[in-house]
């Protein structure tokens, strides 16, 4: 196991390093699905020269990374591009440290039905799963791309990914710790709030109920350290820059979306088109998505915490306001995780397919709008649009797939009608 | 949605696709070229129409009367390039400054990666010249230009001779709000790409030039002339530029408003538009332009000197006068009014062209077929590659010997397969037992994909590295040696090792080459649809060539007849082929010697096109298509 890991690692290593070196660099961080104005390098690096003349960085336009960061690199500014290859290499060793057990399984084996052991897992494939992760975000050239742009945006998955391992591992003050970091660099986290919850109240075998005394006590608990470890980064970049103008600069910049830069999110488009006096209400309408789905999921997944964090992550990287490819191949390193329920996947290979053929013409149609100028905005969002509902199909498989396999578990594999046939299930 | 999620309805759908796949393809693909074939038809291809207010409106008076000067400046020009060998610079520059222009000079070189022996040129010299007019409403913001190209002989003079003309009216008048440069470039496009570099200050190419000059605002549009004759019958206007983008339509519209407004004929690929509509001859007329304008845009060749314009987000068109032997001649101040015209029509813009459409195909200056009406004739040609994936990854097949083509990803997860068709509702008709074989495993995949990979970069790479070794071991030219090295390397590629599978465990079975000719479809069809989005033409002759062999391809079967329809949809034989048909379409046919020669030429010009300018197509078609294209003679050689 670990044998294939460090060579994993050094293949991935290599390849970067190699990237880095060569003049694709300078092209891939240019690219608008790389490095959106919340991530970009040459921002930071903007950010940096700002703090470098005692002016605020946040006095001009251009930057919005949140002060932490811009100290981070302030002392590692020679080692950019070792930091990013570390926090690459963090994301593996976390991902690979998680084992993403499933005790309950084991628990109540007995309530299953008996011609089911086929869809259990064995612990021989789960073996495997940490190694399938590893590979599945180190290579994926989205990963690729945005480390080799020095987008920060590998620097948050690093965060979220410690996130997951301390949650996993059941350390709830850690857990509550990066999930406030995650929260502080980029906001949208705050929704892996719930799931975080759920699967700790579950490692506690505390049931959840609003009745139980013990639940909202844990509730509280967690919430608490949550918020007194988000004051303490907030009030920690208060005292670092000694003002607040970060907050409007970052989180006003995430939430009120004025950069309409094109990316392969679903804003820029509609608020470049749009009246400004409408651009308020629809503001809300979008954002909201990213929010909006949390509770929902909450209950009908509260058995199972983990697939519910791979569904928010998915869900904030599709619906966030400055999307990147980094982004999606966060939720994607989880996809091998999920390899039980290939057999019930419907479409993943369309999926695929059309994810692949978007990512090819995203270049090839920016090209035709920016350079050669006879294509305009609508071919480009086109795309756009095709990507994003490639991704969530991809999600509401997943989803379907997962209540499907919980629901021939329980009820056997092979299903019969009233009258003795063999039925099958329908989503209506 | 609900054909997705509901299983009943995807049921009904993959049976329908599985068998009826062979009819469902012939179908896709004959629609394809039926809506092709169709496009020349007027209710495909509406009538032009000028978008541009700016210029669609207003009306200008041309008044240019000095066609006699023009053939005496056309006349000393020819006498003093006789006389200095070539350019004769040093006139150029006192002609221009006595009629006012601000002038500059550009001396440049380039040497060439190897002969070419079209043009008989290697290093090249050559300076261009150019003079400013200064508008005297504007500050130099704008511009727009007006090229002549300098070539060898005694080509080209009257146009230069009229370029003088009009500087020297253009000079006297006071509307212009734009800068004016008259540009007379040497060395055609290696000049005009010089020039180009030059004022945008940046090297794309490894041109050599001198850095400073004068400069007149942003480039709005660019006319390039080439006359020949004292007088003409008709206009021919050249619009397909490098990599096969076009000007904005408005452009040409404006060619065509004029040349009908000043009483000229005008041609597009050299074609006189009919004036009936509705008969057959009229239609295979108009499909006789179509055609040769996708053959000219599919070669991605500049077909004009205006060619290079377009990169720089430059509408440009050439215009050439034509002397036949029509009855009706035009003098040099009807030409002159025209050209005037167009100008003070283009002076009048207030922002870029970009009303109208960029993405087109011309039946006739008077008709247009836009990106929506002709995406859907690729659109059904890739439907076929589509319909073919589906096939070999989503359903059954119930093939002569109870083959069974399975899902990819059911492949991948071996230990679920038997019970996984069950669940898989998609098809449940595929309950029955699998026949069990040696899984290839996705390892039987790298050595064909490595493989193809290599011959295709080694197709790029070698032919102008090896151009010595080869010279020295053959008794050959340079340029001979890069052309028989690039045809020897690709037909090598047809012998390599394409069993090396084989050796591997679990090579050579039924789903190893299913595997395989799914990726390749997959990668075709990719492929294609990007490049069908830059370059429209090469796309869909691309796909009208390789989608049947591609579709039809298979170890097994008539294998000989399946090896001969893959030889002839290799895109070497679609380039002599469209040789061929070009010169058939500009009713001079070429035999077959001749088009050998001819074939010989074109690919030493690809070669050349993408070292000097970056034209795409060879790159395209040596790193991306040929690879594919023996993925898919690999599939056939599977066993």
């Amino acid at each position: 196991m670990a044998a294939p890991l460090v060579l994993v690692v050094l293949v991935a290593v290599t390849l970067r390093a190699a990237l880095y070196r060569s003049s694709l660099a300078a092209f891939i961080s240019e690219r608008v699905e790389v490095a959106s104005p919340l991530s970009a390098w040459k921002r930071v690096v903007e950010g940096l020269a700002l703090l470098d003349l005692g002016v605020s960085p946040y006095s001009g336009a251009i930057f919005h990374e949140t002060p932490l960061i811009i100290y981070l690199f302030h002392f590692l500014i020679e080692y950019a591009e070792l930091v990013f290859m570390v926090s690459a290499s963090g994301n593996l060793w976390s991902f690979s440290l998680v084992q993403f057990k499933k005790q309950k399984l084991l628990i109540e084996l007995d309530k299953y039905a008996p011609d089911v052991a086929e869809l259990i897992r064995t612990p021989m494939e789960m073996h495997y799963i940490p190694l399938k992760v590893a590979l599945f975000y180190l290579l994926n050239p989205y990963t690729v791309m945005s480390c080799v742009a020095k987008s920060t945006c590998a620097i948050n998955n690093t965060v979220i990914a410690f996130f997951i391992l301390a949650t996993i591992k059941g350390s709830a003050f850690l857990s509550a710790v990066f999930l406030a970091l995650a929260t502080y660099q980029s906001l949208y986290p705050v929704t892996l709030f719930a799931p975080a919850l759920l699967y700790l109240l579950q490692r506690q075998f505390i049931p959840i109920k609003p009745k139980s005394k013990s639940f909202w006590l844990y509730t509280m608990q967690y919430a608490a350290l949550y918020l007194c470890s988000l004051v303490v980064i907030i009030c920690l970049s208060f005292f670092l820059l000694n003002s607040w103008d970060f907050i409007p600069s970052v989180y006003g910049f995430i939430l009120s979306v004025p950069d309409l830069t094109p990316n392969i999110g679903l804003f820029w488009y509609f608020f470049a088109e749009m009246f400004e006096h409408f651009s308020l209400f629809f503001v809300c309408v979008f954002q909201i998505n990213v929010f909006f789905y949390t509770i929902p999921l909450a209950v009908k997944l509260k058995e199972h915490p983990v697939f519910f964090m791979f569904v928010q992550l998915a869900i904030i990287s599709i619906f966030k306001s400055y999307p990147t490819v980094g982004d999606v191949a966060l939720y994607m390193a989880f996809l091998p995780v999920w390899s039980h329920l290939y057999r019930f996947l419907r479409n993943i290979f369309i999926l695929s397919c059309v994810l692949i053929v978007c990512s090819l013409l995203f270049p090839v149609l920016w090209h035709l709008w920016i350079y050669a100028g006879s294509a305009n905005s609508n071919f480009y969002y086109a795309i756009t649009l095709t990507f994003n509902i490639g991704q969530i199909l991809l999600i509401s498989d997943y989803f379907y797939a997962f209540l499907r396999r919980e629901y021939y578990l329980t009820h056997g594999l092979h299903l019969t009608r009233q009258d003795g046939t063999e039925a099958m299930l329908v989503l209506k | 949605m609900g054909l997705l999620s509901d299983p009943h309805c995807r049921r009904a759908l993959s049976r329908l696709v599985v068998r009826l796949n062979t009819p469902l393809c012939v179908l896709s693909y004959v629609a394809g070229l039926g809506w092709f074939l169709a496009m020349a038809l007027p209710p495909l291809a509406p009538r032009t129409y000028m978008s541009e207010n700016a210029m669609g409106s207003t009306m200008v008076e041309e008044q240019f009367p000095h066609g006699e000067r023009a053939l005496a400046y056309a006349r000393d020009f020819a006498a003093q390039k006789k006389k200095a060998g070539g350019i004769p610079v040093a006139w150029l520059e006192k002609t221009m400054w006595g009629l006012g222009l601000e002038v500059y000079k550009q001396p440049f070189a380039r040497t060439l990666p190897f002969p070419d022996e079209s043009r008989e040129r290697y290093m090249v010299k050559g300076t261009n010249v150019y003079g400013i007019l200064r508008a005297p409403r504007a500050a130099s913001t704008e511009s727009l230009v007006l090229s002549v190209p300098c070539s060898e002989g005694t080509q080209n003079s009257q146009a230069v001779g009229l370029m003088l003309a009009l500087a020297a009216y253009f000079r006297g008048q006071i509307y212009w709000a734009k800068d004016i440069i008259f540009l007379v470039n040497e060395h055609d496009l290696l000049g005009m790409e010089a020039w180009l570099e030059a004022y945008h200050d940046v090297n794309v190419t490894e041109m050599q030039s001198s850095g400073t000059l004068g400069r007149a605002g942003a480039i709005q549009a660019a006319v390039a002339l080439e006359l020949s004759s004292d007088v003409v019958t008709s206009f021919d206007v050249a619009v397909e530029g490098l990599n096969g983008q076009l000007p904005n339509l408005d452009l040409v519209n404006l060619f065509h408003a004029f040349c009908q407004k000043n009483g000229l004929l005008c041609t597009i690929q050299g074609k006189l538009q009919r004036s009936d509509w509705d008969t057959l001859p009229a239609y295979a007329h108009s499909l006789q332009t179509l055609l040769l304008m996708v053959l000219k845009q599919g070669s991605g060749r500049p077909q004009g000197d205006h060619g290079l314009f377009l990169r720089y987000h430059i509408e440009a068109i050439t215009v050439r006068g034509i002397n036949s032997f029509r009855q009706y001649k035009y003098d040099m101040t009807t030409v002159g009014k025209t050209l005037e015209g167009m100008f003070r029509k283009l002076n009048n813009l207030l922002e870029r062209l970009h009303q109208s459409y960029f993405f087109y195909l011309l039946p006739s200056l008077s008709r247009f077929v836009s990106i929506g009406v002709y995406m859907p004739a690729f659109g059904f040609l890739i439907l076929v590659l589509v319909l073919k994936i589906s096939l070999l990854g989503g359903g059954p097949r119930p093939g002569p010997r109870g083959l069974h083509a399975l899902d990819l990803w059911m492949q991948l997860n071996k230990c679920e397969a038997a019970s996984a068709e069950r669940l898989w509702d998609g098809d449940q008709g595929a309950a029955h037992a699998v026949a069990e074989e040696p899984r290839p495993g996705l390892l039987a995949l790298v050595p064909p994909l490595l493989v193809c990979h290599a011959a295709g970069l080694a197709l790029y790479l070698l032919p102008v590295l090896g151009q010595r070794v080869a010279t020295q071991h053959f008794p050959v030219s340079e340029a001979e040696a890069v052309v028989l090295t690039l045809i020897a390397i690709y037909v090598a590629g047809m012998a390599l090792p394409h069993s090396a599978h084989r050796a591997l465990p679990g090579g050579g079975s039924d789903r190893g080459w299913m595997t395989l000719k799914l990726l390749a479809l997959l990668y075709l069809a990719a492929q294609l649809s990007c490049a069908a989005l830059l370059n429209f033409s090469l796309g869909f002759l691309l796909a009208a060539t390789m989608v049947p062999a591609a579709a039809a391809v298979r170890p097994t079967g008539p294998r000989l007849v399946l090896a001969a329809l893959l030889v002839l949809s290799t895109p070497a034989v679609t380039l002599l082929l469209g040789i061929f048909l070009h010169r058939e379409l500009e009713e001079r046919p070429a035999g077959l010697a001749e088009g050998w020669q001819l074939f010989l030429q074109a690919l030493a010009e690809g070669l050349l096109q993408h070292h000097l300018y970056g034209a795409l197509p060879f790159p395209f078609l040596a790193l991306l298509t040929y690879p594919c294209w023996l993925l898919l003679w690999n599939v056939l050689c599977w066993k």
